[in-house]
């Protein structure tokens, strides 16, 4: 069993799967992430994953074109964000409500559309919806094992690195990054600084929405090619879980979303083994809420620490 | 010497009827640092949140520079020059120092339009420099000191433009060494042409920092003075004497046994500022002590660490014997001690719950109230919510009605009524009438004395000196977390004295303070 | 809820009392409009779209086995209903009903192949064991939030995927009937089914249960000192520590009862309805109980009229995809909109706000 696993572990074909696995959580994640430094608990991700996923699907098929899919598809995903800070914001909704019912919006919107446009209910296969292309990177997919890792996603895989990057760049480098932590942080601060709140968290929210819909569209029109009714999985909500590991960086993000993708993949190889599914899907979600279990019990310590040490000092 | 800012006649009504400000007339010198006293209640936030936009006057007019100004915002303050740092900083803790001083007017890189950190810090740097300010503009606001955050503040102001800073009780949150620093960086700034409105209670600081002081009380402007010209004690009474003095009718009072003891209590706050010190004293039984002092100085967290809301660093806390110290407010109420919170709000009631559910909150359990399957005697409940209601003069429709529709008053008689009748031996009363309409007031001072008539131990803490001085049996003064004076007969007391020892002008010696113990 | 008030007498003070009708009024208002909003949809959708509204909104009364299964509907939902006021009167908001009612139905399982026990013991028994399990996973996220304050929503999602996974497990590999073509599990014993109601029919005696439950959790929040200390800190936290009730000890038991009752609701569900364990898709009654909860204002006094409303949409929703082309899941969406409306504080407490913003002016004298 454990060489089995050393031999699983070190194969490049199960970090080709991990990167794979990771991507659509990585994204939501850095959705959830801005969100929060934003100072909303934006919990519609998993929302709208599913409008992108299905609406991507629709419209590649009615179009012949994946790209105007894509974009239609993170159109829907984004409207959910906005959803969000309309009934957040505007409506003075408990945003974790909010949230949780424009979830539910979309799991039996879905299903009521697909099965409206195609009389199925569950998967969309009627529909000729087309895929994101997958790319070879020449050069790369020549290196012994690290190509076999990296070459050959799908481009999604690929944006999903490039928004970690982007992430970073917008959280640490760019003004609105401060303006959102300004406002997640101390909304007083900010609106005396002469900052519009609502503004910043709308964009914080648009961006979230952009990339939960990239999720989304990746589960639908790369991962597989068809949307199947609950596709998201709860992938959404693993989000929210991570963003808390994730620490509000763009960094953190990626070893966040790797508790689950590394379990994620696991699954088929100890299928393999004998291993009962259930107890193999279950992993993932273990994993991602003992990771948030430690990460939390962490930090609460350290606070205490901190807190203590600032009274012995001028206890005197 | 012009004035660059004036006030006509301003007044502030707020909504409910309180006239927070009444006709002031006051003027600052161009390049002064000038003070602005009272005692809490006086008027002076109000003052300031009209100077600085963020309320608007009832009546009255002010004036920057001589042309009358309206301001609907703090933006419309800050473009006539007037920049203000608050009491509780505006700042963004996980950012540095320099990002929050630009926050809202942040630079650009001239080619790509993205936030320019250089240029941020470069910026902290000049105007540090230029006002003499010290901070290290690339730590973030959670690394550094209270003090330095401070400075931020007020670099903040400066960086936007102030000509006019008001700074409100900037020395709450600091240390002796840091207030003197504070004070040497105000009067660079005043040399190099900007002025100053110093907001504080600490007489010892406004004679140390300031060029001339003007006195509030009870929402008028008393007088104004040059600080060189006048002598503590004038402004103290200024500060502290009372228009109409209060009577209570009360029988001399016959204290017995010690029911509390506190020994060396400390406290510190999340500011790291030491809100109690060494503070020691004893309550009896058939007594009211009354705490004097101006808000702020350490009664609050005294209150919640002898209720069991708070725990103390040091010493001990004995209710009748008992060493309960740092228990928890059920082993609290437990061992005889009610409490009638400060809050009613947030703390003493639940709003959103009936009058009747909130004056069961602390007994529901005993065996009068639940049966020993847990089961409520809603008709004992019931009956003695009816009796509390009467007794106390709630006023309401039913004592099933929610507080949160009860006045002011009636919903102080809540809190009151169910701590008064917690069969408890030990008061601890905080803030008794504040916000409370006279007729209740009387009422609710009737009752305190008549607890006492029965036997109770009686702790009165109150901001509104009429009211301790004359409810008390006995006083004490605190001060900066410290008892700095015991007068065993409230009576023999005079506002004017009271007045220094509230404001750390004059302290008793140790041997008197000492006799509060009743050892 | 007690005493000696008149009926007129409440009810005059129900209509003078801003605090209680404000909140009524837009209950029913959330109510009229999901509806509204689905009829809505239907026509959007629909290819007749008057038949398939009638279907919705009168299907249940078009056939008289349309009001058996909104009675049958009603049980499960009335016990997440049940479970949810429980918690949401601590507001302390954790799903983990899924959990509590799914392992419930679980161990119903297992009890019902494996115990010989006369009829009734059985099932009751069943109720017993699922009960206790429901109960103890109740607890974890609970735990979580007394010791390291976790987010007791985000750790109860969590938790439900990992519960579902291991249920389904157990089920499978445990418990399986590998003679079957579908996937179940072996048959029950038939000392377990609850008793029938209504003869030919499948309404079950779960039903009165559920009744029961009703009444036991009214009681236990309303009559009892553990629901009083429940509803207090709800009220005002801050107040229930200041007046001596241990918050976290509250946390730790409420949440133990509401988990409870979600596991009793999964075991007869399994006793009342079915002959073996035939699920494959986690039936998640944690919406329907959270929406019945707010329509309830937390009150188990009104749980089963807004489980009847819930109950009597789903059928009507169901009766209408089978005849029609528009598909049963938009009741979700209903759910979700019921919910976006009841949470929406501006729309739903607007007028209170200021009436209370007021009045707090009032109270603390607004002097500086």
């Amino acid at each position: 069993m454990i060489e089995f696993l050393f031999s699983v572990i070190t194969s490049d074909h199960y970090w080709f799967i991990v990167l794979r696995s990771t991507a659509p959580i990585l994204l939501v994640t850095l959705g959830a992430v801005i969100s929060e430094q934003a100072g909303i608990s934006n919990m519609a991700l998993e929302g709208s994953m599913l409008w992108a996923a299905l609406v991507g699907v629709i419209v590649s098929a009615a179009t012949g074109n994946v790209w105007i899919g894509l974009a239609a598809g993170l159109a829907a995903s984004v409207l959910t964000a906005w959803a969000l800070w309309l009934f957040a914001l505007k409506f003075e909704a408990n945003a974790v409500l909010a949230g949780v019912a424009l979830n539910l919006v979309a799991h039996g919107g879905t299903v009521f559309v697909l099965f409206a446009l195609t009389g199925d209910k569950g998967i969309s296969s009627s529909l000729p919806s087309k895929t994101l292309p997958f790319i070879t990177i020449p050069f790369v997919k020549d290196i012994p094992w690290l190509g076999g890792v990296i070459s050959g996603q799908n481009i999604v895989v690929y944006i999903a690195l490039i928004a970690v990057v982007v992430m970073h760049f917008i959280l640490k480098k760019l003004t609105i990054g401060r303006r959102i932590k300004a406002v997640g942080e101390n909304i007083e601060a900010a609106r005396s600084a002469g900052i519009n709140p609502d503004r910043v968290k709308l964009f914080a929210l648009t961006a979230a929405g952009i990339l939960a819909g990239l999720a989304g569209a990746f589960l639908s029109m790369g991962y597989t090619s068809n949307f199947t009714s609950g596709i998201s999985a709860g992938r959404g909500y693993v989000a929210n879980a991570a963003q808390v590991v994730a620490g509000g960086t763009a960094v953190g993000s990626i070893f966040a979303s790797l508790m689950f993708g590394l379990f994620d993949a696991m699954a088929t190889y100890l299928q393999n083994v004998g291993l009962p599914p259930e107890l193999i899907q279950a992993l993932p979600y273990l994993a991602t809420i003992i990771g948030f279990i430690v990460v939390t019990v962490i930090r609460d310590r350290k606070e205490a620490r901190r807190k203590k040490r600032l009274l012995m000092k001028d206890a005197d | 010497m012009e004035n660059i800012l004036e006030t006509k006649d301003l007044t502030k009504v707020y909504a409910n009827g309180v006239a927070a400000n009444k006709a002031i007339s006051f003027a600052v010198r161009h390049g002064e640092i000038h003070g602005l006293v009272g005692e809490n209640g006086a008027g002076k936030s109000t003052l300031m949140k009209m100077l600085y936009g963020e309320e608007e006057p009832t009546a009255g007019s002010m004036l920057v520079d001589g042309k009358e100004v309206k301001f609907r915002s703090s933006q419309d303050a800050i473009a006539s020059g007037i920049g203000m740092v608050h009491q509780h900083f505006m700042l963004v803790p996980s950012l540095s120092l320099a990002e929050n001083l630009v926050l809202g007017k942040e630079p650009r890189t001239a080619k790509t339009r993205m936030f320019d950190f250089e240029e941020s810090v470069k910026i902290a740097e000049e105007s540090a420099k230029k006002y003499n300010l010290k901070i290290y503009p690339r730590a973030r606001i959670v690394d550094v000191s209270v003090s330095m955050r401070q400075k931020l503040e007020i670099l903040k102001a400066l960086y936007r433009g102030a000509k006019i800073l008001i700074l409100d009780e900037p020395t709450a949150v600091l240390t002796p060494q840091e207030t003197d620093e504070l004070f040497i960086e105000l009067k660079q700034l005043r040399d190099a042409g900007h002025t100053v409105i110093f907001i504080s209670h600490k007489l010892n600081e406004i004679f140390a920092a300031c060029d001339r002081v003007t006195v509030m009380r009870d929402g008028r402007m008393i007088a104004t003075h040059n600080v060189a010209d006048v002598d503590r004690h004038i402004i103290s009474n200024e500060m502290v004497g009372r228009e109409v003095k209060m009577t209570v009718d009360k029988a001399p009072a016959i204290p017995l046994e010690v029911l509390l003891r506190v020994r060396s209590l400390s406290y510190i706050d999340d500011f790291n500022i030491k809100m109690l010190n060494d503070l020691s004293f004893a309550l009896r039984r058939g007594e009211i002590l009354g705490v004097v002092g101006v808000d702020g100085n350490g009664q609050s967290e005294l209150v919640r660490i002898i209720t069991g809301m708070a725990k103390t660093l040091t010493g001990s806390v004995e209710v009748r014997g008992k060493d309960i110290t740092n228990a928890g407010p059920k082993i609290f109420r437990h061992a005889g001690v009610a409490h009638v919170a400060e809050d009613r709000m947030t703390v003493g009631t639940a709003l959103p719950a009936s009058i009747e559910d909130n004056l069961m909150a602390d007994r529901y359990a005993r065996a009068e109230y639940s049966s020993r399957f847990g089961f409520l005697k809603k008709a004992a409940m019931n009956a003695r919510a009816k009796e509390i209601v009467k007794e106390f003069d709630i006023r309401c429709t039913s004592e099933r009605q929610t507080v949160a529709s009860l006045s002011g008053g009636n919903m102080q008689k809540v809190v009151v009524g169910r701590e008064f009748t917690a069969d408890a031996e030990v008061l601890i009363i905080s803030q008794p009438t504040r916000g409370v309409d006279i007729g209740a007031i009387e009422f609710l001072h009737k009752t305190i004395v008549t607890m006492r008539d029965a036997g109770k131990a009686v702790l009165l803490v109150s901001s509104d000196l009429s009211e301790v001085v004359s409810l008390s049996d006995s006083l004490i003064v605190m001060n900066e977390g410290r008892i700095v004076a015991y007068f065993p007969d409230a009576k023999t007391t005079n506002d004017k004295e009271l007045g220094l020892y509230m404001l750390g002008l004059r302290r008793q010696g140790d041997d008197e303070i000492r006799k509060v113990l009743h050892e | 809820m007690n005493s000696k008030i008149g009926p007129v007498q409440a009810v005059k003070l129900f209509f003078t009392d801003k605090d209680k009708l404000e909140p009524a009024l837009v209950t029913l208002l959330a109510a009229v409009f999901s509806v509204l909003f689905g009829v809505v949809l239907i026509f959007l959708v629909s290819k007749n779209p008057f038949q398939s509204t009638v279907n919705f909104l009168l299907g249940p009364l078009l056939r008289t086995y349309n009001l058996y299964y909104m009675m049958i509907a009603m049980v499960p939902i009335t016990f997440a209903g049940l479970a949810l006021c429980i918690i949401y009167q601590s507001k302390h908001l954790s799903l983990i009903i899924d959990s509590s009612f799914y392992m419930g139905a679980v161990v119903a399982t297992a009890v019902g192949i494996y115990f010989p026990l006369p009829a009734i013991v059985h099932p009751i028994v069943a109720m017993l064991l699922s009960g206790l399990v429901g109960a103890l996973i109740s607890l974890l996220p609970a735990i979580l939030k007394i010791k390291w304050r976790a987010n007791e929503l985000v750790s109860s999602l969590m938790f439900n995927y990992v519960f579902y996974f291991l249920g389904s497990a157990v089920i499978l590999y445990f418990l399986r009937d590998r003679n079957q073509a579908i996937m179940s599990s072996l048959p029950f014993r038939s000392s377990f089914a609850l008793p029938r109601l209504i003869p030919n029919t499948q309404l079950h005696a779960g039903f009165i249960i559920a009744a029961v439950f009703v009444v036991l959790v009214s009681i236990f929040i309303y009559k009892t000192k553990w629901g009083y200390e429940i509803r207090m800190i709800g009220a005002n936290q801050k107040f229930a520590t200041y007046a001596g009730i241990s918050v976290p000890t509250v946390i730790l038991y409420s949440h133990f009862v509401s988990g409870f009752i979600g596991g009793v609701g999964g075991a007869v569900e399994m006793s009342g309805l079915y002959r073996a364990f035939i699920w494959q898709m986690d039936p998640s009654y944690a919406w329907d109980g959270v929406i019945v909860a707010m329509l309830a204002r937390k009150n188990p006094k009104f749980v089963p009229v807004s489980a009847l409303f819930l109950a009597y949409l789903r059928v009507g929703a169901d009766f209408m995809s089978r005849r029609g082309d528009v598909a049963f899941e938009f009741i979700t969406m209903l759910q979700g909109f019921i919910i976006l409306i009841l949470a929406s504080d501006k729309i739903a407490n607007s007028i209170k706000a200021n009436r209370l913003k007021k009045a707090a002016l009032a109270k603390t004298g607004g002097v500086a």
